[in-house]
C-alpha cells in the first residue's frame, strides 16, 4: 500500500458544518455557535484500479466524504490528492475542469438523479458536451450509443425519457453518464440501495465488469456489509465522522477488530440460517453535533473503560498480524479485547 | 387443528384506469395460524404491501378489492362497513408501517397518541390508560417512559420512534399485526434491535404477524413461513427454512442466489435477467416466463397454480407431476 503510489490519497480530511441558529437568535437566546463535525480527520488511499468502500450507519459522514472527493464540498482541512493533484487547493476554473473530467459520480436515487425532461441520449451526452470532448453531433451520437452498449442498453433507448425505464435501467443510464467523460475515478454513493436485490446483482456485476475493462478506481459508499464484501478490495468502517477500522475485505470479515465492526457484523441477518444467536446491538448513534468525549463509540461499547471515556483513540496499524489493518481502539491496543469466537 | 386466524381466499386488488383495470394483486390465497409469523417477501411492485393494506382495510382509492374473501377469526372482514372495520382495526388487528415519522402525528405528544388509541379500543379511564401507556413503552424498551410520554415524535430517534409505533400497534392486545416494512427505514444495528423486539413481543403475547418486507434476511430471522410474491401472485409459499435453503420456484432460486453474502467470494453474483413486468404488461401464462431460465411451452399458455412439492408449494409447471407422467 505504501510502496506503490496510490491513485487517490485522502489525508486528514475534515469537513465541519456550521449548524448554528441565525446570529440574532444566538444573541437573544445566548446560544453558542454549533459545529457539526461531519468528517473529522479521515485518512485512506486507493490504488489504481481498486475499490475502496466506506461503510457506516446514517449520519457517520460517508456521503460527505463522497461529495468532498468529487469537489461538491470544499474540505475544512486536509487534502484529497487524485493522481498527485490536490483537488481542494485548485482555484482556477481551467484546473478544476481538468481534474473534474477524470472523476465522476453515481448517485443513490436513480429517480432523482436523471432530468425527467431530457432524453436519455442528452443525459448521457451532457458530460461530453460540458467538457468539449467531442464537437461533432454524429461523433457524440456514436459515443452515446457505445456507452449505452457498455451498460447493457440499446441505442434505441437513447430516444426515450427516463420515466420509461425501471429503477435498474435508470441506474444503468446513470452509469453510462458517469462513464461519458472517460473518468478514471468514480465515486459511487449507495448506487444499489434503492434497487431490488435481483436488480442490485445486475448492477454490481456490471460495475465490476466495467472496472476490469476500463481500469476504473471506485470509492464505494454503502451501509450494506454484504454488498461491500462483494465489491470492495479494501474497507473503511466509519463511525461519527472518523474511521474506526480499515483493512482489506477478507481480513475485515474474518478478523474484525474494532468493537463497532464486530457489532455491525453481528447485526447482519443470518440468511444462512446457521441458528447463530445474534446479540442485538445496544444503544443508538449519538447526536453528531455533540459527540461523546474520548472514543466516540464508548457509550455503546462493552469494553469501554476510563481511558476510552477521556482520550480519543488514533487509527493505528495493528502489530504482529499477518495482514495489515488499522484500528482506532484503546482496547485493541491494550489487548483487552476477547478473541473472536 | 383449529380454524386459522386469518384466511385470504382468491384475493384480487385492482386499480381501475381509463385503459382498463390494472390488477395489482391477482388471485392469491394464504392462511395465518394463531401466533404464527408469515413473511411476505417480493420486489417493489410485487403487490405485497397492497395485500397487507387490503387485509387491514386501508387500500387507498382508486385501489379496491375486486374479488376474493378475507376471513379473520372465522368472520368475513373484506366487506365490513367502514365503522365496523374501524373498530376491528386497532383492537384486533394492529398495523406497523415503514416510516415511523409519517405514522405518528408530529403535533401531539407520544403520550397523548398512545392514550387516545388505548381509550378508543379499551374501556379505561384516563389514568388507567396512562398507566398502560407507560407499561407499553417500557415493554418496547424505551428508557424513562414516564418522561418520554410528554415528548413529541421529533424528540425521538428513528429506532425509538419505531418502538413507539410498535407500542401503538400493541395498545389493545391485537391478535394479528400487519407490519409493512417495519425495519426498512432503519440502520442495520437498529434493525436488529427492532427485529428482536417484534420476535419477543409476539412470543410473549401469542400475536400472529404478517411481516411484509423486501429483505430476505429479516424474514429468515423472524418468520415461521414465507410467501414469495411476484407480479401480484404468490410464486412460492412454505416453511421459511425450506424456502431459503432449497427454493423450488425458479424465481425464488434466482432471488436467493442474487443476494450477496458475506464470505462467499464469487467473481459474479447470480442475476435474474430483465426486471419484473409492469402491471399493464404482465405476459399470459406464468408472469415470470420472460425471465425464467427453465421456461417451456406450457408456461406461455397456462397460468400455473400452486403445486405442493416435498417442502413448499410453488406455482410452477415444473412441479406438475400429473403432467409429467
Amino acid at each position: 500500500m505504501t510502496t506503490e503510489h496510490p491513485f487517490v490519497e485522502v489525508e486528514n480530511l475534515t469537513r465541519h458544518f456550521d449548524v448554528s441558529k441565525p446570529w440574532l437568535n444566538r444573541v437573544i437566546e445566548r446560544q453558542p455557535i454549533q459545529i457539526l463535525r461531519a468528517v473529522d480527520g479521515v485518512n485512506f488511499s486507493i490504488p489504481k484500479g481498486k475499490t475502496f468502500a466506506l461503510v457506516g450507519e446514517s449520519g457517520c459522514g460517508k456521503s460527505t466524504i463522497a461529495k468532498l472527493c468529487v469537489g461538491l464540498y470544499r474540505p475544512t482541512a486536509g487534502s484529497i490528492r487524485i493522481d498527485n493533484t490536490d483537488i481542494a487547493s485548485l482555484r482556477s476554473r481551467a484546473e478544476i475542469l481538468g481534474v473534474r473530467r477524470r472523476l465522476s459520480m453515481i448517485f443513490q436515487d436513480p429517480y432523482a438523479s436523471l432530468n425527467p425532461r431530457w432524453r436519455v441520449a442528452d443525459i448521457v451526452a451532457e458530460p461530453i458536451r460540458a467538457h468539449h470532448l467531442l464537437d461533432d453531433a454524429t461523433a457524440i451520437r456514436a459515443r452515446v450509443d457505445e456507452l449505452l452498449g457498455h451498460v447493457g442498453l440499446s441505442s434505441r433507448d437513447g430516444e426515450k425519457f427516463p420515466h420509461e425505464f425501471s429503477g435498474g435501467q435508470r441506474q444503468r443510464i446513470s452509469i453510462a453518464r458517469a462513464l461519458a467523460s472517460n473518468p478514471e475515478f468514480i465515486v459511487c454513493d449507495e448506487p444499489t440501495s434503492a434497487l431490488d436485490v435481483s436488480v442490485q446483482a445486475q448492477i454490481l456485476n456490471l460495475m465490476r465488469d466495467l472496472q476490469r475493462e476500463l481500469g476504473l478506481t471506485y470509492l464505494f459508499i454503502s451501509h450494506n456489509l454484504a454488498v461491500v464484501s462483494f465489491i470492495a478490495d479494501e474497507i473503511g468502517v466509519m463511525y461519527l465522522g472518523k474511521l474506526a477500522e480499515r483493512a482489506d475485505t477478507r481480513t475485515l470479515f474474518t478478523r474484525p477488530m474494532h468493537p463497532y465492526t464486530r457489532m455491525l457484523l453481528d447485526a447482519v441477518p443470518d440468511l444462512a440460517m446457521t441458528g447463530r444467536q445474534r446479540v442485538p446491538v445496544q444503544g443508538e448513534v449519538p447526536n453528531p453535533i455533540s459527540p461523546p468525549p474520548g472514543c466516540r463509540f464508548h457509550p455503546r461499547c462493552p469494553y469501554a473503560n476510563d481511558r476510552c471515556r477521556r482520550e480519543t483513540p488514533a487509527l493505528l496499524p495493528l502489530k504482529g498480524v499477518a495482514t495489515p489493518g488499522w484500528v482506532a481502539c484503546h482496547a485493541v491496543e491494550e489487548h483487552r479485547l476477547p478473541p473472536l469466537t | 387443528m383449529t380454524a386459522p386466524l386469518l384466511a385470504v381466499e382468491n384475493l384480487r386488488v385492482e386499480f381501475p384506469t381509463r385503459r382498463g383495470a390494472l390488477i395489482a394483486v391477482d388471485d392469491i390465497s394464504f392462511e395465518i395460524a394463531r401466533g404464527e409469523t408469515l413473511g411476505v417477501v417480493g420486489e417493489s411492485g410485487a403487490g405485497k404491501s397492497l395485500t397487507g393494506a387490503a387485509i387491514i382495510g386501508l387500500l387507498e382509492p382508486p385501489g379496491r378489492i375486486a374479488g376474493g374473501r378475507i376471513f379473520f377469526d372465522g368472520r368475513r372482514i373484506d366487506n365490513l362497513p367502514y365503522a365496523e372495520m374501524r373498530r376491528l382495526r386497532g383492537a384486533k388487528i394492529g398495523a406497523i408501517f415503514q416510516d415511523p415519522l409519517t405514522s405518528l402525528n408530529p403535533l401531539y405528544t407520544v403520550g397523548r397518541q398512545l392514550i387516545e388509541t388505548i381509550r378508543t379500543h379499551l374501556p379505561l379511564s384516563e389514568t388507567e390508560a396512562k398507566r398502560r401507556a407507560v407499561s407499553l413503552l417500557e415493554e418496547v424498551g424505551i428508557p424513562a417512559p414516564e418522561r418520554r410520554l410528554d415528548q413529541y415524535p421529533h424528540q425521538f430517534s428513528g429506532g425509538m420512534r419505531q418502538r413507539v409505533v410498535i407500542a401503538l400497534a400493541l395498545c389493545a392486545n391485537p391478535q394479528l399485526i400487519v407490519a409493512d416494512e417495519p425495519t426498512t427505514a432503519l440502520d442495520v444495528s437498529i434493525q436488529a434491535q427492532i427485529v428482536a423486539l417484534i420476535k419477543r413481543l409476539c412470543r410473549e403475547h401469542g400475536t400472529a404477524v404478517m411481516l411484509v418486507t423486501h429483505d430476505m434476511g429479516v424474514i429468515a430471522e423472524t418468520a415461521d413461513r414465507v410467501a414469495v410474491m411476484y407480479s401480484g401472485r404468490i410464486a412460492e409459499i412454505g416453511p421459511v427454512r425450506s424456502v431459503i435453503k432449497s427454493p423450488k420456484h425458479p424465481y425464488t432460486v434466482g432471488l436467493m442466489a442474487s443476494i450477496p453474502m458475506i464470505g462467499d467470494k464469487a467473481a459474479h453474483l447470480a442475476q435474474i435477467k430483465g426486471s419484473m413486468p409492469r402491471l399493464g404488461s404482465i405476459p399470459p401464462g406464468c408472469a415470470f416466463n420472460p425471465r425464467c431460465p427453465k421456461v417451456f411451452d406450457r408456461c406461455y399458455r397456462e397460468r400455473p397454480i400452486l403445486i405442493p412439492t416435498e417442502t413448499s408449494a410453488a406455482s410452477c409447471w415444473l412441479y406438475d407431476k400429473a403432467a409429467a407422467r
